[in-house]
């Protein structure tokens, strides 16, 4: 299934009258780690939250244009079905504090009234705890509650609790950037495992992991998409003034 | 040593005295309450105390149990209006935090607070008593119901104010509609303090008496008709407490011990309750 997952076309976020995200065309291939790196403030969060439609739900936001996913309009599509399609993973992380860790990788099943049976409950918690390499780690404690393990083990929790909901994308808003360093090289190599069922779109205000971890990286900055481009490309031989700017640090 | 130093420490020495002084002097007031009723009321409850009915002046004897059954059948109604309309208001407010009718609901929850009791009372008196022609429990339960409200919706309300947006956001990303949001993560996440909010409510209305003087009205009789004047504690101690004779003088302080034990018992229940369910964030 090679090609376009998700595409967006004349896409604008705004909250009230400010204009954060700014027509941004954008093709993102399938099984890809796509890096969205920028200055703070630059609407990449926002943009990435435009893509699963969790903008709209602060109020006073609103967007225009088109994010298509397979060549449908999510905003055509019912929220909560485009949340299943698109899973997503936050700057801290946010295990549910009163489930325990089984019962978290289930939440999307759980909480949202799907009954499995035992067994296929068991088999996805395994299955996703694994994919996460987490498995191993919490397999002897799976009934405690997921506010007792450490951070960065609660993120790859979180990204196991995405990733048990089969969808089709992951997005991750800095994944890492409330973890420790051996903890965001663990989650790091996540990466490289996930992308072989999923396209993960990562925001990341930190270039190196830009570079480490992606295969294409789009660069935002004051709203627009300057550029977008293979990572070693960009990190070689940026076409874009302003991007060369950002990645010698010439300003942040 | 600096001279100007040991007076600072000095200073530092009395000033911490005062506030503990001043500490202790909060707990004087409850501490000889206690011990008053205590000492008046305890020798009074036993078996028959509890389920008997009072006996007509002159007889020795009686007991309470029309009052107790009926403090327990006025909370309880009022509890069944209360609760659910407190709590889903403070839902409101906490998830629109901004809008028009979350501001003008928690004025008026706020002003509501402060309303003295006998005021909601003259309220549930032209509302339910003028119409429906005559005194009843369902009236008091409403009055009652009126003053539980600010307790529960503003503890609500801060409850969940406190909950981390990020945990809403991971359910909403989890494809999770907005009702299953509140019901299945806010709710259990802030139940602990819901359910004290609402402990702390029941604690308070289980000893108001001006709102059911002319609702509830009481009754000399075992009354459970919620259409029907019933006899509550706080109603039983007012009338014992003032009439001239000594067999309801005791009565009377029976009743406020044991409606005494009853707040201390929910506040103490309240405490351990919400320390056994709060949720670590």
């Amino acid at each position: 299934m090679e090609g376009t997952i998700v595409k967006s076309v004349d896409y604008n976020a705004y909250f009230g009258d400010n204009h954060v995200v700014k027509n941004v065309n954008i093709d993102i291939p399938r099984n890809n780690v796509i890096a969205v790196m920028g200055p703070s403030g630059c609407g990449k969060t926002t943009f990435l939250r435009g893509i699963n439609r969790m903008h709209e739900l602060i109020p006073g936001a609103t967007s225009k244009g088109k994010i298509l996913l397979n060549n449908e309009d999510v905003f055509d599509m019912h929220p909560i079905f485009v949340r299943l399609k698109i899973g997503m993973v936050f700057q801290r992380p946010n295990p549910f504090p009163n489930l325990s860790i089984y019962d978290n990788v289930i939440a999307g099943y759980k909480l949202n009234g799907i009954k499995l049976p035992k067994a296929e409950k068991d088999k996805i918690v395994e299955h996703s705890l694994t994919r996460v390499a987490l498995w191993n780690e919490v397999k002897d404690s799976l009934t405690k509650k997921g506010s007792f393990l450490s951070g960065g083990q609660q993120q790859r929790l979180c990204i196991a609790r995405a990733v048990a909901m089969e969808p089709e994308v992951l997005l991750f808003d800095e994944p890492t950037s409330a973890l420790d360093p051996i903890s965001t090289s663990t989650v790091e190599e996540l990466f490289h495992e996930l992308k072989k069922n999923y396209t993960l779109i990562i925001v990341t205000h930190n270039m190196q992991q830009a570079a480490r971890v992606s295969d294409k990286t789009a660069f935002f900055y004051m709203g627009e998409l300057v550029e977008y481009d293979e990572t070693k490309q960009m990190f070689t031989n940026p076409t874009d003034i302003r991007t060369q700017n950002y990645i010698t640090g010439r300003f942040s | 040593m600096d001279v100007h130093i040991k007076y600072r420490i000095g200073k530092s020495g009395v000033f911490q005295v005062v506030v503990a002084v001043l500490a202790f002097a909060c707990v004087v007031p409850l501490m000889f309450i206690l011990f008053y009723i205590l000492k008046a009321g305890i020798t009074k409850i036993n078996w028959n105390f509890l389920t008997n009915l009072p006996k007509p002046v002159g007889e020795t004897g009686g007991g309470i149990a029309n009052a107790l059954i009926g403090t327990i059948m006025l909370v309880l109604t009022a509890s069944a209006f209360a609760i659910p309309v407190g709590i889903l208001c403070g839902i409101y407010l906490s998830e629109n935090r901004k809008s028009k009718l979350a501001y003008w609901s928690r004025l008026c929850i706020d002003i509501l607070q402060g309303v003295p009791s006998i005021v909601i009372g003259i309220v549930a008196y032209f509302w339910l008593v003028k119409p429906l022609g005559a005194f009843s429990a369902l009236s008091g339960s409403a009055a009652l119901a009126i003053m539980m409200l600010p307790t529960i919706v503003s503890s609500t309300e801060e409850t969940l104010k406190l909950l981390p947006d990020t945990l809403r956001e991971a359910a909403f990303a989890l494809g999770m509609p907005f009702h299953r949001v509140i019901l299945k993560v806010i709710i259990p996440c802030g139940f602990s303090g819901i359910l004290s909010g609402v402990m702390l409510a029941v604690a308070r209305v289980s000893g108001e008496t001006a709102p059911l003087l002319f609702t509830a009205f009481g009754n000399p009789y075992l009354s459970t008709n919620i259409l029907k004047p019933m006899q509550s504690l706080p109603l039983l101690i007012f009338n014992y407490a003032t009439s001239p004779y000594n067999d309801w003088h005791d009565l009377a302080w029976g009743a406020s011990c044991i409606l005494l034990i009853w707040v201390l018992l929910l506040n103490i229940f309240t405490k351990l309750v919400t320390r056994k369910w709060k949720v670590q964030l």
